[in-house]
């Protein structure tokens, strides 16, 4: 809808048009600052105010009293999110989890998406469907599915043991293992979709031209191959990392006292405790952390919008 | 010749891997839900009885059809919302906010579920105190919850596929004298189709699958699926969640070999017309 195709016509009309214009871009732009953008600043507002026993259990923030308007601002949920080691703990434990299950994702996916993006027309259309498949059936089953497999009497346990190979089970469950294991089933899919889409898009001429000037494969793979993927590598990771590190359901289910993650305890801040200002100090927190990982994957996605 | 060589190479090794990684869990579910012992892990012979008790259970069966209600309107508004979005993202051009946008549509995508949830939580307890509404919270704030993260998703399937559409058939329409509504509605729309089913498919999974953001923003009234399967997980394994397992893995399964079929035809065609049509250049 460029300038000069609209010249023609009569004035009134493009004046409708523009109207008409600015209310499209309105409707997305409305619904997401309302449900989307402004919810944070209620988050930052309340993480500022000081919990009561009240419905809603948190103080005001301002308050007209005396003539006089009180301003309350508390950072005493901030200094106590520093002063308890718990808090210190979950967030490290969080980002080595999550930074751990990324890797481990991406050395799996990646030479998945590979295999799939030189597989022929017919296989690649199946083969994609094959891993995303799991994705769309049900998370919460998915990481369910684990609890049998590694607990004490569950499946590989009775395996080992039934072949004589062990006399007493291994301790998977509530582990850190059991958690690592599940972020990567859980969120694989999501690593080799961006990364499929990047190398399969990449022109083989540029493969063919590297092979024909004598480069083998190995550095071909690293100075042609990887630098393409770019793209892929880092949407894929920050679809993987970021979510990871708020994670809840994975700790809460096949995790154990010592996994510490901070998904857990700003739920259990908020759901137990019905301590409202401090899971939001702890969101805000979190927010802070993945405040850079978020901007970079928004840039690369914003690339793939225009 | 090169492509048969290289088939059994450290790729395509990978790539089997990660799919038995991928399905043999899903496998085990199924297999044991057909255990006729309630201790899931050990194998007592076969036996149906826990589809029977699943279809007994009444809470499950009304969070299934909440669960459904929800999801279908959820995803039915984000692909409104989702659609509009990727039109004005990809055929404005420059406008102000527009940055504000693209932000507030990438976002969602990797926001961590725990902030989704706290943040629209606080929101409706403010709504409610300033204008009194939403009062009770329930099927209406999830609506509206899923509504808001799935439009991003719908985005960005959406976007993809108006990057690849032909541009200049909107602007030769245009160019012959038709409105922009009309455009959209009669050029635009047709075109975009088959990324808008897949969209609404998508928003439709993810609202039947939430379990942290409902959570937040349900009240007492409400409860989904997920919410009652993970009151029930926590406790530990049981059979009758296998069986409900085992019939979700059905209909997705079902429903993308469905899928599979009809894009495979759909590219057939389009193969013999490009055939056809490259004849009758010559």
């Amino acid at each position: 809808m460029k300038p000069s195709r609209l010249s023609a016509r009569p004035a009134t009309m493009l004046k409708r048009w523009q109207l008409g214009r600015r209310a499209v871009i309105a409707l997305p732009l409305v619904w997401l600052t309302l449900f989307f953008l402004l919810p944070f600043a209620l988050v930052l507002k309340i993480s500022l105010s000081e919990a009561a026993i009240a419905i809603p259990p948190y103080g005001p923030l301002l308050e007209y009293a005396d003539q006089t308007l009180h301003v309350f601002l508390n950072l005493g949920n901030y200094l106590f999110l520093l002063s308890d080691s718990l808090y210190i703990a979950a967030y490290w434990g969080s980002v080595k989890t999550a930074f751990i299950a990324t890797a481990a994702c991406l050395l799996l996916g990646y030479p998945m998406a590979y295999a799939m993006a030189r597989a022929s027309a017919r296989w690649q259309l199946l083969l994609l469907l094959l891993v995303m498949l799991p994705s769309w059936t049900s998370f919460l089953i998915r990481v369910y599915a684990w609890m049998g497999i590694l607990s004490n009497n569950g499946l590989i346990n009775n395996l080992l043991i039934g072949l004589g190979l062990i006399d007493t089970p291994l301790r998977m469950m509530n582990t850190q293992f059991a958690v690592t294991i599940g972020i990567v089933y859980a969120y694989l899919p999501f690593m080799v979709l961006p990364l499929y889409a990047h190398l399969t898009r990449m022109d083989n001429s540029l493969l063919e031209a590297a092979s024909d000037l004598g480069s083998r494969k190995l550095n071909t793979f690293i100075k042609v191959t990887l630098p393409l993927s770019m793209g892929g590598i880092v949407a894929g990771s920050m679809l993987v990392f970021i979510p990871a590190v708020g994670e809840f359901v994975i700790p809460e289910l096949l995790g154990g006292p010592d996994t510490l993650m901070i998904g857990k305890v700003l739920w259990e801040e908020f759901f137990l405790n019905r301590d409202w200002p401090v899971a939001s100090a702890l969101a805000m927190v979190m927010l802070l952390l993945l405040l850079v990982p978020i901007v970079w994957f928004h840039r690369y996605q914003s690339r793939e919008l225009e | 010749m090169m492509r048969t060589l290289r088939r059994f190479n450290f790729s395509t090794v990978m790539l089997v891997l990660g799919l038995l990684f991928l399905y043999l869990p899903m496998v085990v579910l199924v297999v044991y839900s057909f255990n006729a012992s309630k201790l899931v892990t050990v194998w007592a012979g076969f036996s149906t009885q826990w589809y029977g008790e699943l279809f007994r259970d009444q809470q499950i069966l009304s969070a299934v059809w909440t669960s459904l209600r929800i999801a279908f309107f959820a995803a039915s508004m984000a692909v409104c919302l989702g659609t509009v979005a990727a039109f004005v993202m990809t055929r404005f051009g420059h406008f102000r906010g527009k940055t504000a946008l693209s932000s507030m549509v990438t976002a969602p995508l990797v926001m961590p579920e725990v902030i989704t949830g706290l943040s629209l939580l606080l929101l409706f307890v403010q709504m409610a105190q300033i204008t009194g509404w939403p009062a009770d919270r329930g099927m209406a704030t999830i609506w509206i919850a899923h509504t808001t993260f799935c439009s991003a998703y719908v985005a960005v399937v959406v976007a993809a596929r108006l990057r690849e559409v032909d541009h200049s058939i909107e602007e030769a329409a245009m160019d012959l004298g038709s409105p922009p509504l009309k455009t959209f509605f009669s050029i635009t729309l047709p075109i975009i189709t088959p990324a808008l089913v897949a969209g609404w498919l998508l928003a439709f999974t993810l609202s039947l699958d939430d379990l942290v953001i409902a959570s937040f923003v349900s009240g007492p009234g409400a409860n989904t699926l997920p919410m009652v399967v993970f009151s029930s997980v926590r406790m530990g394994v049981s059979p009758k969640i296998n069986a409900l397992a085992t019939l979700i893995i059905l209909t997705v399964s079902l429903a993308t070999l469905l899928a599979w079929f009809f894009m495979r035809r759909s590219e057939t065609k389009r193969g013999a017309a490009l055939q056809e049509a490259a004849l009758h250049d010559d």
